[in-house]
């Protein structure tokens, strides 16, 4: 099928730029890399998790979700970026499927989380990280992080699309990212929030992810008021579902706003 | 037979605040080269994107190549090159790695795309080039490499967003031997610029629009003779300015104007060079010498102020 065959090549094009840039590889990474260094030495003497194996075991998975969460800024800022030069229109002039570039594009900043997920998992594993849950389970945590990356990538797009400027991206992006992956049980567990917060915390897709990753790393949960509910007992489930919501929202939306776009 | 048709396109920005298109209608013959000629924010670009099927009109009939744009777009994708008003190939990638994309994207298959990449950039004058990343070129191989990209498939129909804006004498006059070639080989073209003389050179038919409408349309010999053509101007000592009226009024057939305080003389003239080659040869011989001397080319100013009455104020270029 030709559509196939354009969305890869324009998932192609996005592994290309990484190797003609490498400093969006490198940065890419490093900042994952830093936080897991300094989340691991600044709070891990100060968190008690109750676990074995110390604070770094409950931070990899939350930091792996934030990591994949901010897929969302990395195809939304690309896609301005591309609508600025013009090459969006270049594109939209082309007798391909109108589909390819969008698809195409996030498929490529799926691709580029496998690496910078493994290259984390490595830093982890330096700093004390052991998983135990099973080499299966560990694999689907790391395709539901790939997933969770992949569904927000189509938020992204549509973000991208709308926006004037790729300034404007990069704030919206983080606005909402930022406030997502802190109120949440990524970096601490929740019940020492309000109890308010607990329950956004509880619901938040963020937190489900985390939950659930940790679920299959192989760890417990800690719940505060929320124990009980239904995304604390079903994480898994629920993210799952976030996802599938997510995607059904988002990728109709920015479609039909990348065909659209400038009209 | 006409290959671009457009009826009574109405495009409105900002919910209507904006009137880009007011009812532009124009057509192209196939095989010819139709010059839209207007001034920044005159609607040039909205036409070239409906026309591109970039952009849906508000209302208006559009038709490439027998195609409705409206109702075929991904038809009329098939048959056409657009090469906007700013190049858009990829910065980050090499001059070759853009063309074998596209190439690849027009259905090439691999091995035919290497091929239709190699030549292209030899065409263009970008072999040496091709390994760098765009960002590394010129703003003449950029606008080089993006028409080279809009012509991968030989398109029936050629849009071409102002080609040469912004680039520097040289790469204007490298663009416009490229666009001639291409003409050569029979496409159908429409380009817009901001530049009478460019229509003059490149285009067989002008239209020229102002606020979204065609003001004025015609071959660029009709256009001129509206605005009174090329005018010479030479400038002298005050000791002989009446024997230098007496050359110029020989040679233009007409009586030139005389500014005083510049001591220049002026006059319109039909035959360009010619007449400024007879000039300095007749000052020559009567042991007059020219202090300054030139032809002034109308412009699209001149062309404004004849057909409106108002110049081509500037407007901010938003687009
Ligand atoms: N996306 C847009 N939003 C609002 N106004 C626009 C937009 N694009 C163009 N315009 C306005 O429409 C008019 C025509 O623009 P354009 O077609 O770009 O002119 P040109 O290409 O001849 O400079 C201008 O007044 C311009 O400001
Ligand atoms: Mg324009």
């Amino acid at each position: 099928m030709s559509a196939i065959g354009d969305i890869t090549i324009i998932t192609q094009r996005q592994l290309r730029l990484l190797t003609r840039v490498p400093e969006v590889l490198i940065f890419s990474t490093i900042q994952p890399v830093m936080f897991v260094l300094l989340f691991r030495y600044v709070f891990g003497g100060s968190i008690d998790t109750g676990q074995p194996g110390g604070y770094v075991q409950l931070l990899m998975p939350g930091i792996f979700v934030q990591t994949v969460a901010f897929t969302l800024a990395g195809t939304a800022s690309g896609l301005a970026e591309d609508m600025k030069k013009g090459l969006i229109d270049r594109f939209r002039s082309l007798p391909i499927s109108q589909s390819a570039l969008v698809v195409g594009r996030t498929l490529g900043d799926s691709l580029l989380n496998i690496v910078v997920l493994a290259v984390m998992g490595i830093a982890g594993y330096v700093v004390g990280w052991r998983p135990s849950g099973g080499l299966l389970n560990v694999a689907l945590g790391f395709l539901f992080l790939l997933l969770f990356g992949y569904a927000l990538s189509w938020v992204g797009v549509l973000v991208g699309l709308s926006a004037s400027d790729a300034r404007v991206v990069q704030n919206v992006s983080f606005i909402v990212t930022f406030p997502l992956t802190f109120l949440s049980n990524a970096f601490a567990p929740t019940t020492g929030m309000p109890r308010a917060l607990q329950y956004f915390a509880e619901w938040n897709p963020v937190s489900t992810m985390v939950a659930a990753c940790r679920e299959l790393f192989g760890l417990e949960n800690q719940f505060g008021a929320t124990a009980g509910s239904f995304p604390s007992e079903n994480p898994l489930i629920t993210s799952i579902l976030y996802m599938v919501i997510i995607m059904v929202i988002f990728v109709p939306l920015s479609l039909r706003r990348y065909k659209r776009s400038a009209d | 037979m006409k290959t671009v048709i457009a009826e009574e396109l109405v495009k409105t920005y900002d919910k209507g605040k904006v009137r880009a298109l007011d009812n532009l209608s124009l057509d192209v013959e196939e095989g010819t080269v139709l010059g839209v000629l207007g001034p920044n924010g005159a609607g040039k670009t909205t036409t070239v994107r409906i026309l591109s099927t970039l952009l849906r009109p508000d209302s208006g009939r559009a038709m490439v190549a027998g195609i409705d744009v409206i109702k075929h777009p991904d038809k009329v994708r098939e048959v056409i090159g657009l090469s906007g008003q700013y190049a858009a190939v990829d910065e980050i990638l090499t001059g070759y790695d853009n063309l074998l994309m596209f190439g690849q994207l027009y259905h090439l298959g691999k091995k035919n795309a290497v091929t239709r990449a190699n030549e292209l950039l030899e065409r263009f004058n970008l072999t040496e080039a091709a390994k760098r990343p765009i960002k590394t070129y010129s703003g003449g191989m950029r606008r080089r490499l993006d028409l080279a990209a809009s012509l991968i498939v030989k398109p029936k129909v050629l849009f071409l967003d102002e080609p040469t804006t912004g680039l520097d004498p040289r790469g204007r006059q490298e663009m416009w031997g490229v666009i001639q070639e291409l003409v050569k080989g029979g496409v159908t073209l429409l380009l817009t610029t901001q530049y009478l003389e460019e229509a003059d050179q490149l285009a067989d038919e002008i239209a020229v629009i102002d606020t979204g409408k065609v003001i004025a349309r015609g071959t660029s010999d009709v256009l001129k003779k509206q605005v009174g053509g090329e005018r010479l101007e030479v400038v002298v000592e005050s000791a002989h300015i009446a024997k230098t009226m007496q050359i110029v009024a020989a040679v233009s057939g007409l009586t030139p104007t005389l500014d005083e305080g510049l001591r220049m003389i002026s006059a319109p003239v039909s035959t360009g060079s010619k007449a400024l080659f007879e000039v300095l040869k007749n000052l020559d011989d009567a042991g007059i010498h020219a202090l300054d001397v030139g032809l002034k080319r109308p412009s699209l100013d001149d062309v404004f102020l004849s057909l409106t009455g108002h110049s081509a104020e500037k407007k901010e270029d938003v687009a």
